[in-house]
């Protein structure tokens, strides 16, 4: 993605101009009251969700973004993260890895960066964007705590498995039009320890935050009304999709186990050969030989069970965990619609009711009291009605926003799912050819000599 | 599936052959219990083995089911033993073969006999008689057709191993195991075989006490231990390692399962996932052949395994032949100094005799005269049985070592066959596997 991310267009006008032409689903009917101020977006979402000061977009204009500054083959930044060390302090122990950026983008003050960050780090990082990005897909780390089958926590395997995942999860960061451009991705790529740790201490508060978890409960447990056909064919096909690649990953992970107890058997098998020829005379020869065609045999399967856990259990335990996310994702994008639905409610609720007490102040003090009384309650209802309902045009504009998010980020997510997946699987298939063809040529080598060594004796006739 | 025919390869077997001298006849004639030329044996030839004048199969097995000894019903298997001369079928005509049924316990009879009849030749091996070195999906159960079919095989190869083999093919009672259906039993039995077979605690008893065995036989022995040792592991790991490898497979069919139920869901991936998943069943199933023709591969090894216990049963035999001939020539000895003792008065050993004599006075000249003709006797006696032994010994060794060598050359030549067909059995499967990788890789990369 090129081209500096802040774009100052500030729509204004009703709010039908500023929705999209590709959203679909139900368009709210927000023009019955006359007395509605038109407002402006505003730049930060309210609610604690934190917006950073450098997205001065608009979603219309962001969702163009979407459209049409995909293309990868642009790629104006590289990342990598290698080089884990040891760190030893009196509290505890931890692991850092160097994370190496390139780029040629504008907003970055340098060429090149080195910076070291451990796990922690790479935690918060995706903790701000999914703050910030509630309805997006966030790339998934590799997990906190040691997978079974693994003891040690700094075991060299567990090290360079994450390593590899740490790697992948930067990447896609960078590679995501909306993420790469957040300024928290820049301060992670770039930024000292020490200038890292104070900007951790910035952004919402504890409180704040808090208050979001209290109003995600809430309006989980309210529960969406209307939810559109298309959020529930996603969540349809999340909940299959898990299904398949947690199968899938379970089926690997038990070929892996397999192939382990194969090549157990199979190192017994050349010392056996190798005994034997220890007996013989003439047919010493041969037997020494497969003994090692044997085992040249084993440390091929070795490496072919290492190319397995190395690469293609990752990626498929990649995509368990993504599947996740996206349920998550789908969840909180409930919770917004819940959100807004009972913000509509509520409103009608009190207008409603200012209509019939209206009514009925009318009828009782028209001519008892006067008007002023009820002008003032009128007023005071109306200034109520006021602020409700620029409440509620927020919820809708963070609605449309989190739908649109969700809807580009989705077809984006699917895309690079594909592309994951298939060549993972591509790597695999042609690891497995490539072995095949190892052991093929120590057989053939095999037979080879023995055919030299028969046709010299002029014994064997291998018609 | 076609009939396979035994690993046995007629044609090498007769290259082999045909420069070893069979040394039977002079052996033969001192022996009344080997078979003489019968003049009634006339197909076969002097020196040339059965195989040529005849073709010999076992075509077919079946189920039976009758009543034993003990006159309860059983099942049991039967083998068809086809046989034609190799002149019609040259000729161009093509006669019906001469075919009879035997059970395993007839090839059991035959085998027995013809060891202890032969005891200085490596008599072939029947395949094993319970299926041993299974791994989980081979069956141990006699009657199921997989094993019933490898050991049908193996019977044959066993026919065609004795019929080739100078001396045993022109057997007359394996003659007849071949064209006699009826009575063959009782032929058998009245040859009085049985009563000649060796007990097994005399045999080790001269295992433990023979002082001078040939060097070779002695080797021989050692031989024969190390390679049942060896071969018995080897089929061990191999049927391990078989398990393991068909697990591998085996579960490769579960992704083929899954892409199914998966590119149900997808769009774009689907077909991709979908012939992915077909590769994958292939994949799985292609393991069944491959174990199959591993299978084969054992049973040439088990065929050696049980040649290893023939072997040493020859050299066990040698160890007996040298310990009566050393035993004799101990009593000749003995006998010889208890003429001298006799004669001279002297005792230099220890015998109760000396010290009752001591004791009780000497004996009269009348009974020392009785007493050193009876052992002038006995002394002719012993020094005959002596030259016998020693004759036989001689016969043995030499007959035996003939025997041994042929053995070894076999050995070799058909391991080494076996081993070379073990490669191209890997090769085979290999090859399979990159088939299947790249159509499944093709069908990755359309996802």
């Amino acid at each position: 993605m090129s081209g500096s991310v802040v774009d100052n267009t500030v729509s204004s006008g009703n709010s039908s101009a500023a929705i999209p032409t590709d959203v679909s689903g139900q368009i709210l009917d927000l023009d019955e009251d006359d007395d509605l101020e038109v407002f402006s977006k505003d730049t930060t979402l309210t609610d604690g969700s934190s917006f950073n000061a450098s997205m001065q977009t608009s979603p219309a204009s962001m969702i163009n973004q979407y459209k049409f500054e995909e293309d990868a083959d642009t790629k104006d930044i590289f990342v990598t993260v290698d080089n884990p060390e040891s760190h030893v302090t009196a509290i505890e122990t931890y692991i850092t890895y160097r994370v190496m950026t390139k780029t040629t983008r504008s907003e970055f003050d340098s060429s090149e960066f080195e910076v070291r960050r451990r796990y922690q780090d790479f935690l918060w990082l995706k903790g701000r964007l999914e703050e910030a990005h509630p309805t997006l897909i966030v790339h998934p780390l590799p997990e906190k705590f040691v997978v079974k089958g693994m003891v040690e926590r700094f075991n060299e395997d567990f090290i360079e498995t994450r390593r590899r995942a740490l790697h992948r999860f930067l990447n896609k960061i960078a590679e995501h039009p909306i993420f790469s451009s957040s300024e928290d991705f820049k301060i992670f790529l770039t930024a000292a320890s020490g200038e890292l740790t104070s900007h951790k201490k910035q952004g919402p508060g504890f409180l704040s935050r808090m208050g979001d978890t209290v109003k995600a409960v809430a309006a989980a447990v309210r529960g969406v009304r209307n939810r559109p056909q298309e959020f529930t064919e996603m969540q349809e096909y999340v909940e299959a999709f898990s299904q398949k690649i947690i199968s899938l990953d379970k089926v690997t992970q038990r070929i892996v186990r397999e192939q382990k107890e194969y090549l157990e058997e199979l190192k017994e098998c050349g010392p056996t050969y190798a005994l034997w020829s220890q007996s013989e005379e003439e047919l010493a020869e041969p037997l020494k030989n497969v003994a090692g065609c044997v085992d040249r045999c084993c440390k091929e399967t070795e490496e072919q069970v290492k190319n397995l856990s190395d690469h293609l259990i990752p990626v498929l335990h990649e995509y368990v965990l993504c599947a996740d996310t996206l349920k998550a994702v789908l969840r909180r994008r409930d919770n917004i619609q819940a959100d807004f639905e009972a913000k509509t409610e509520a409103l009608a609720t009190k207008k409603a009711n200012r209509d019939t007490e209206s009514k009925v102040l009318s009828l009782a003090w028209a001519s008892l009291v006067g008007r002023s009384p009820e002008e003032v309650k009128q007023q005071k209802l109306k200034g109520e009605i006021k602020e409700m309902r620029d409440d509620l045009d927020k919820a809708e504009d963070r609605l449309e926003w989190a739908n649109n998010a969700l809807k580009s980020d989705w077809t984006r997510w699917q895309k690079v799912m594909r592309t994951d997946l298939r060549s993972a699987f591509v790597d695999t298939a042609e690891r497995n050819v490539s072995y095949y063809e190892k052991c093929l040529a120590v057989w053939e080598s095999f037979l080879h000599s023995q055919r030299t060594d028969a046709e010299g004796n002029g014994k064997v006739d291998f018609s | 599936r076609g009939k396979r025919r035994s690993t046995y390869d007629r044609n090498t077997e007769e290259q082999m052959l045909e420069p070893t001298i069979c040394s039977l006849r002079g052996y033969c004639s001192g022996i009344e219990y080997c078979d003489s030329l019968d003049q009634n044996l006339q197909m076969v030839e002097k020196g040339t083995s059965l195989l040529k004048k005849m073709e010999i199969s076992v075509a077919e097995a079946e189920k039976r089911t009758g009543k034993n000894a003990v006159n309860m019903q059983e099942t049991y298997t039967v083998y068809l033993i086809e046989t034609r001369p190799v002149d019609a079928a040259s000729e161009g005509t093509n006669p019906v073969p001469d075919s009879l049924w035997r059970r395993y316990s007839e090839f059991e009879l035959l085998r027995n006999y013809l060891l202890v009849t032969y005891p200085f030749l490596v008599v072939p091996p029947l395949p094993e008689k319970r299926a041993e070195f299974v791994w989980h999906k081979l069956s141990a159960d006699n009657m199921d057709p997989d094993f019933v079919e490898r050991r049908r095989v193996g019977l044959e190869n066993f026919l065609l191993r004795v019929a080739s083999h100078p001396d045993l093919s022109s057997d007359k009672i394996f003659y007849s195991f071949l064209t006699e259906e009826n009575g063959w039993k009782e032929t058998v039995f009245e040859t009085g075989f049985q009563a000649k077979a060796d007990s097994r605690l005399k045999a080790l008893n001269a295992t433990f006490r023979v002082k001078n065995p040939d060097k070779r036989f002695a080797e021989m022995k050692h031989y024969g231990d190390e390679l049942q040792s060896v071969i018995s592991q080897l089929l061990r790991v191999r049927a391990r390692a078989a398990d393991r490898l068909y697990g591998v497979y085996k579960v490769h069919g579960n992704y083929g399962r899954v892409f199914s139920e998966w590119s149900a869901i997808e769009k774009e991936m689907g077909d991709g996932l979908q012939s992915a998943g077909h590769h994958m069943d292939a994949y799985a199933a292609s393991v069944d052949d491959i174990l199959e023709e591993e299978e084969h591969y054992a049973d040439q090894l088990k065929e050696y395994l049980f040649y290893a216990d023939a072997l040493r049963a020859v050299c066990r035999k040698h160890e007996l032949t040298q310990y009566e001939l050393e035993m004799a020539a101990q009593d000749l000895t003995s006998k010889k100094q208890q003429r001298e003792e006799l004669a001279t008065g002297t005792i230099r050993t220890f015998s109760l005799k000396g010290v009752t004599s001591k004791l009780f006075g000497q004996e009269t000249p009348e009974q020392r005269e009785a007493k050193l003709k009876m052992l002038e006797t006995q002394i002719e006696e012993g020094e005959e049985l002596v030259k016998e032994r020693n004759a036989e010994c001689e016969e043995f060794v030499k007959s035996a070592w003939v025997d041994i060598e042929r053995f070894k050359e076999q050995k070799d030549h058909d391991l080494r066959e076996a081993l070379i067909s073990y490669a191209i059995m890997q090769i085979s499967m290999c090859k399979k596997g990159i088939q299947v990788w790249n159509n499944a890789k093709e069908c990755f990369s359309k996802m």
